[in-house]
């Protein structure tokens, strides 16, 4: 057999590591920002491109695409080569990949604040991105699979089958999600309106958590933790089940976000079932990555790269206890909206993806440029920082979301509400300043991370092209006595391509299809009309300035809510909308009929609210839009935007397009007329005047005859 | 229990078929997947296990 000599490629997965690194402070900064907002609203928000609405998206955006995303790309890199001995198929794929992520990460850091978004959390970047994003992915795809199909090792590792599912799910996510009609360079809507919009964004929203946050890493965890103790993963045959009922169930578990929402019952049951079979596989892997340092466990002690990946590995087990706990009616009944999510995700965030890109940073860092760590110490204070910082995080945050929770949902022996919404927001901040600082020791581990692999990198060389030999593939593979049909797939990457992308197709496909197609799925309410051009250019400034950051529009069918918000929501008031704003999270309280029953208040009040809200709101953590009162309305767009609608299947009468900007007119006179009774004097044609229609909007079509 | 899928399933012909036939798509996977791991070759398992090690 010949032996075949060749170089692995280390400078891309230098320059992914490089490139995590930094991303990741920068994303954090941010999130530490964005926390310290609600502790100092005044002062941080600064408006209007870094107010909360506009740079929160621009954190989770940073965390997961930013740190996580090339976090994966240097792992995959790295292990791809050594696990198929083989060098990645294409030096300029891998320099188109590397330099085309970063230009897209540096478009999204320029959009988001500028308020360019779409409004569907975690997919807020406009189309142009989108398409960048697809481009680049297929790249990353191709330069793989030319990898896989030219390796000189026939089996395929599985963390490889994890990298694939990885490739392919993402593909279909980011599609089917990115689904919109642009009327502009910089502004589109989304194809799907309200319910199926809801749906189709928390069917990509979990399954990012799944498909980018958590099957790559898993890839990771497979090769890099072996690596790290020195000796093979506890049971292989355990990784196998583990990843073929992970990726089987978790495409179906997008629904237990919509839980007691307008969304049909069906479709949040299949998503409560599934969610909590999904702990199943979960502690599969976990107990898995655990038992690898079985007989190692004295060196855990001593080495920091074997405790990062042991708090990660933890981390996920916690977090995925947690999610299908989450998914249970009665417990999301309680968590949900609340600072609870929070505490949920950055156990997920922090500790399984932080930690692990970490411990792999510190293993791989001192191998690439043949040389050891700068300091240990400096790394063992960045892991009980960042430890710690875990757990003033979440700490304070599970505490909060209970009180949160339990005080929206008290009565008074009379039957009345016992809290105001705004004793709630009030009495969170002290947990907001408290979590702060769990941010800030994480973050502060993260420089120290920082400056000790920079050290590391100066004192030794970059081995860019390392040298490896194998021996050459046999051209034909003979099929040995007794050999099983899952070694033919595991040898064909292209079937296990195909095989993944079936299984994950099922799930979405028996929640989504009847949903579009069935029409009593989702009922249609006559007095329900589309929005007028004011309220429809209004409405894009909520969305423009994220306010789905703090404010849900879904008032779920409970006395505590029915209470407080009026009438529980229906599937059939949303048909207009695209996108839906449903939210998920309750800052500020909701505003699904802001403009209805005993929400209703005064031009005059949502005047003076959105230009200083604590002036009206005592203790209120919303950030100052007065530059709303300056800012001119762009009446220009408006027969695009109806147009648009039109065809998104809006009923505006045909020819209305010409005659939306006089209507707009006339109904925005009207509100400056009545706030010139309140003694408040403003031009027509401000954006806040078109806010304050859409707000007095909000909730009102279901009580008209 | 199944009132809020019956209602939509009971107007189509041979309705009962679709559970049935959800149930055994479920069974026949993990089944499959399970079968597999048992009957795997010990050997080859070995291998691959220690792939990640090799370099």
């Amino acid at each position: 057999m010949q032996v075949e000599s060749f170089q692995y490629d280390n400078k891309t997965v230098r320059n992914f590591a490089i490139a995590t690194i930094i991303w990741g402070v920068v994303g954090m900064t941010v999130g530490l920002w964005v926390a310290l907002q609600l502790v100092f609203p005044t002062t941080l928000n600064l408006q209007p491109f870094f107010s909360f609405g506009r740079i929160r998206p621009l954190h989770t955006n940073a965390v997961i695409f930013a740190f996580v995303g090339n976090g994966i790309f240097m792992g995959v890199y790295y292990s791809l080569q050594r696990l198929l001995k083989a060098r990645m198929y294409s030096d300029l794929l891998s320099k188109i990949h590397f330099w085309g992520w970063q230009l897209i990460i540096v478009a999204a850091a320029i959009t988001l604040p500028l308020g360019i978004s779409t409004a569907k959390e975690y997919a807020e970047l406009e189309w142009p991105i989108d398409i960048a994003i697809t481009l680049i992915w297929v790249v990353f795809g191709w330069n793989m699979f030319a990898t896989i199909i030219k390796r000189r090792e026939r089996h395929l590792y599985v963390a490889i089958w994890f990298y694939i599912a990885t490739f392919v799910t993402v593909a279909v996510l980011h599609l089917v999600n990115s689904f919109e009609l642009p009327i502009s360079l910089f502004k589109s809507y989304t194809w799907y309106a309200g319910v199926q919009d809801a749906l189709v964004q928390w069917w990509y929203g979990h399954n990012a958590v799944a498909f980018f946050l958590t099957t790559p890493y898993l890839g990771l965890m497979y090769y890099f933790m072996p690596k790290a103790a020195n000796r093979p993963v506890f049971s292989y045959k355990l990784s196998i089940i583990h990843f073929w009922a992970l990726i089987f169930l978790y495409i179906w578990a997008g629904p237990h976000h919509l839980l007691y929402t307008a969304l049909p019952n069906w479709a949040q049951s299949l998503g409560v079932v599934f969610s909590f079979m999904l702990i199943f596989p979960s502690w599969g892997g976990m107990i898995n990555g655990l038992l690898t340092l079985r007989g190692a466990w004295d060196r855990v002690r001593e080495d920091v790269i074997l405790k990062f990946m042991v708090v990660a590995v933890t981390a996920y087990g916690m977090s995925t206890f947690e999610g299908p706990m989450l998914s249970l009616k009665s417990i999301n009944a309680v968590a949900h909206y609340t600072d609870w999510i929070v505490a949920h995700v950055h156990v997920g965030g922090l500790g399984w993806n932080g930690m692990l890109t970490f411990g792999i940073l510190y293993w791989l860092i001192p191998r690439m440029y043949k040389t050891s760590l700068y300091s240990n110490k400096l790394a063992n204070a960045h892991f009980w920082l960042a430890t710690l910082g875990i757990l003033f995080y979440a700490i304070p945050m599970y505490w909060a979301g209970w009180q949160q929770a339990s005080m929206w949902k008290q009565f008074t022996p009379t039957g009345q509400l016992k809290y105001q919404f705004l004793e709630t927001v009030t009495y969170m901040r002290p947990f907001y300043a408290m979590r702060s600082l769990g941010g800030l020791l994480y973050l502060t581990g993260a420089i120290l991370g920082m400056v000790n692999l920079f050290k590391t990198i100066g004192k030794g060389t970059l081995v860019a092209n390392e040298d490896a030999e194998a021996p050459a593939l046999e051209a034909t593979h003979e099929k040995h006595k007794g050999e099983h049909w899952h070694r033919w797939i595991e040898r064909k990457p292209t079937l296990m391509l195909v095989m993944s992308l079936i299984v994950i197709l099922i799930g979405g496909a028996v929640e989504m299809i009847p949903t579009f197609l069935v029409k009593s799925n989702v009922p249609t309410i006559s007095s329900v009309k589309p929005y007028t051009p004011l309220e429809l250019q209004g409405r894009d400034i909520y969305v423009r300035e994220g306010c789905y950051t703090c404010h849900s529009q879904m008032i779920r069918p409970f006395r505590s809510e029915t209470e407080r918000y009026g009438e529980y929501s229906k599937a059939g008031e949303f048909v207009y909308d695209h996108p839906f704003q449903w939210g998920s999270k309750r800052t500020g309280p909701d505003l699904a009929r802001e403009g209805a029953g005993n929400n209703k208040k005064s031009n005059a009040w949502h005047f003076n609210h959105l230009d200083e809200p604590s002036a009206i709101s005592t203790g209120s953590v919303m950030p100052s839009y007065a530059f709303l009162i300056d800012h001119e309305l762009d009446t220009a767009t408006t027969a695009s935007k109806i147009k648009a609608m039109q065809t998104l299947g809006v009923p505006y009468a045909t020819g209305y397009a010409e005659i939306a900007n006089k209507e707009l007119m006339d109904q925005a006179k009207l509100i400056t007329a009545n706030l010139k009774q309140d003694g408040i004097e403003v031009g027509s044609n401000k954006e806040i005047i078109s806010v304050i229609a859409y707000l007095q909007r909000l909730g009102t079509d279901i009580n008209k005859k | 229990m199944f009132s809020f899928i019956k209602k939509y399933t009971e107007t189509m012909e041979h309705s009962t078929i679709y559970p049935i036939f959800s149930l055994l798509v479920f069974v026949v996977f993990f089944v499959g997947v399970l079968w597999y791991v048992k009957v795997m070759d010990k050997k080859e398992v070995d291998t691959i296990k220690n792939l990640p090690l090799e370099n």
